[in-house]
């Protein structure tokens, strides 16, 4: 389709207390729903966003990070994540939701979507974005 | 706030007739939601609304159609993994129509 864009939505907030990463989170599968190529980065507090077992019962939100496993099913198969931001809040690739995809082009195995990224890969990564969304 | 009586019981709906609480949902709820839509539930209909209710309750959404009618053809068999079989089922648009008939919200980025 030649009206595909290259969209790069940032999330650089904690998941619950504003609105942000909810509201990416529903622009993200808008986006993917029009097929467009959509690729997300967590950084600073955002990668708490897709930290494992988030139990929101006494916050009185919904835990929406059951989500995030979805967007596999929506083509949304590049979820970057700043190394240093992950290293200076003590998480690893471990204690993140372990996403995936399925590649149609290699029999649907399924395929890992977190790529661990550095400062200067993401400055590269922006570089070739049409679109960039900061939440 | 408009509600839905079914068997004497009363539900919240929104504007446009969707349940409000979705852990109310029965399937005489369900059997009320079609029957708004005009539409006649058969076995075939209702493999699509739990298969539904199973995604909501994974996933915390609603999928868009493109991504129900691939999850459908994986689950369900390749005849019926395609928007033909499922207009079929759903005239007024499968995510729009089922849905609605599931108890779930409006899906996002729905046209």
């Amino acid at each position: 389709m030649s009206d595909t864009k290259k969209f790069l939505y940032v999330n650089r907030k904690a998941p619950y207390g504003t609105v942000y990463a909810l509201e990416s989170l529903e622009v993200v599968l808008i986006g993917a729903a029009f097929e467009q190529d959509v690729q997300l980065l967590f950084m600073d507090d955002g990668v708490f966003q897709i930290a494992k077992g988030q139990d929101t019962g006494e916050a009185e939100m919904k835990n929406f990070s059951p989500t995030y496993s979805a967007l596999g099913d929506y083509e949304v198969t590049k979820m970057y994540v700043d190394k240093q931001s992950l290293e200076e809040r003590g998480l690893t690739l471990d204690d993140l939701i372990h996403l995936t995809y399925e590649d149609e082009d290699d029999d649907y195995a399924e395929k890992d979507s977190i790529r661990l990224v550095s400062r200067e890969e993401i400055a590269a990564l922006m570089e070739e974005q049409d679109v960039i969304l900061s939440f | 706030m408009a509600t839905m009586t079914v068997n004497g019981k009363d539900y919240e709906v929104d504007e446009e007739g969707y349940l409000i609480d979705l852990s109310q949902w029965n399937r005489e709820v369900g059997e009320e939601l079609a029957k708004s839509e005009k539409v006649d539930m058969t076995e075939s209909h209702w493999e699509v609304i739990d298969f539904l209710r199973e995604y909501y309750d994974e996933y915390q959404i609603a999928p868009a159609v493109r991504v129900l009618t691939k999850a459908i053809g994986k689950k369900l068999g390749k005849e019926k993994g395609n928007s033909k079989y499922l207009y079929e089922l759903f005239p007024y648009g499968p995510a729009k129509q089922a849905c609605k008939i599931a108890g779930l919200p409006k899906p996002t980025g729905c046209i």
